[in-house]
């Protein structure tokens, strides 16, 4: 057990370090000062303890903005992760098709968000938007700014278009990395489509669908400019996420102390729901080899 | 450093931190840790521990601030006892 590690690679990393110390931990022990302080200007601030995370905690519309933050992401998560496997289960193996494929797939991704959000307002506008007027024709009162409903339907829509291919990409990267040799048993063993899925797809996805499940948790939990452009956050505040809320109040009421008490109880409900994906995912693997299985 | 508003307790929440971190690196020198089963449901190693000790603090002062009348310094007292539990027995 008295294995000698050599840990000097580590000083490796120390340039990475120095740079993230100025751009991530200087700024977060910044927001951290100004959470306990209410500060006017350079010369002029108070101390006010805990006062602003009482405010923060207790604050109703931030409540339900953080409710339906979660309802948001996890709706998404739900729609985005089976759909993308299943687009990258479909998606042709070899030859041009698959590069064709591929570069459709990934258009989305290329559009930034507010973009994506501008495209999403034409679209769905009841008196020009193809969906928009398309919907109404079929004799659905279909009503963005008025119905929260069809905003709802329609922010999820957008989310689920934007972002699946991600999860697709990821997935297929995933699926080509199997060896032949592993369907090849499988099909020694007379294996049905679902038990190749299950049994051999699925535990070789499970890295790649890791990382898309962080990375579109994280990206959705802190959405910001797709929904503010095609709805502004309402009908009323019906799709005012955490993001906005946020921006807010930074931006535009410019209350500091209160905003940062927010970013921080923000930042720890993004820490502790990756914690907790990343080792429940790790976690069920490690059994998996455990037990000598895939 | 003026830019950065410091406070005295938010300074001497940093400098614990660091003293913290320090004290597990150089732990780890000393005598490396060994992923064991504890009280928790996973394998955990000591730094493993140490941040999750630190996220429920984090958890716990959110809740007695936000939602109770208690003083903050009984929520510091339950995390660092919580903490210590975890280090130990976790």
């Amino acid at each position: 057990m008295n294995k000698v590690q050599n840990n000097r690679a580590w000083f490796l990393i120390l340039p990475m370090l120095l740079l993230v110390a100025f751009s991530a931990i200087v700024p977060l022990m910044t927001v951290v000062n100004y959470s306990v302080q209410d500060v006017f200007d350079a010369n002029t601030r108070f101390f006010t303890g805990t006062e602003w995370f009482e405010a923060i905690l207790n604050d109703r519309s931030l409540q339900a903005a953080l409710l339906r933050q979660f309802a948001f992401s996890f709706t998404i998560l739900a729609i985005e992760v089976p759909l993308g496997i299943g687009i990258a289960l479909l998606m042709p193996k070899r030859g041009w098709q698959a590069s064709a494929v591929l570069i459709l797939i990934t258009l989305p991704l290329l559009i930034p968000w507010n973009v994506v959000g501008s495209i999403w307002q034409l679209f769905t506008r009841g008196d020009i938007g193809l969906m928009g007027v398309g919907i109404r024709e079929l004799g659905y009162a279909y009503n963005i700014t008025r119905n929260p409903t069809d905003a709802w339907a329609t922010i999820i829509l957008m989310d689920v278009w934007h972002w699946t291919p991600l999860i697709a990409l990821l997935c297929y990267s995933g699926l080509r990395s199997i060896p032949d040799a592993y369907y090849q048993a499988a099909r020694i063993d007379r294996a049905s489509r679902w038990a190749v899925f299950r049994y051999i797809q699925l535990p070789k996805l499970t890295n790649v669908l890791v990382i898309g499940v962080l990375l579109r948790f994280m990206h959705s939990f802190m959405i910001y400019a797709e929904p503010f452009v095609l709805t502004g956050g309402g009908p009323g505040s019906s799709t005012t996420f955490l993001s906005q809320s946020l921006t807010t109040m930074a931006i535009a009421q410019q209350d500091l102390g209160p905003s940062a008490a927010f970013s921080l109880i923000y930042f720890l409900i993004i820490l502790l729901v990756c914690w907790v994906f990343y080792t429940a995912i790790m976690n069920s693997q490690k059994d998996n080899t455990a037990q000598g299985g895939a | 450093m003026e830019w950065m508003v410091w406070t005295l307790p938010t300074a001497i929440f940093f400098s614990v931190i660091a003293v913290i971190l320090l004290g597990m690196t150089a732990w780890e020198l000393v005598s490396p840790t060994v992923e064991r089963r504890g009280f928790l449901p996973i394998a955990t190693t000591r730094g493993d521990r140490l941040f999750i000790g630190l996220l429920s603090a984090a958890y716990i002062h959110l809740a007695t601030v936000g939602f109770t009348d208690l003083s903050i310094w009984l929520a510091l007292g339950i995390s660092v006892l919580w903490l210590l539990v975890l280090m130990r027995w976790g």
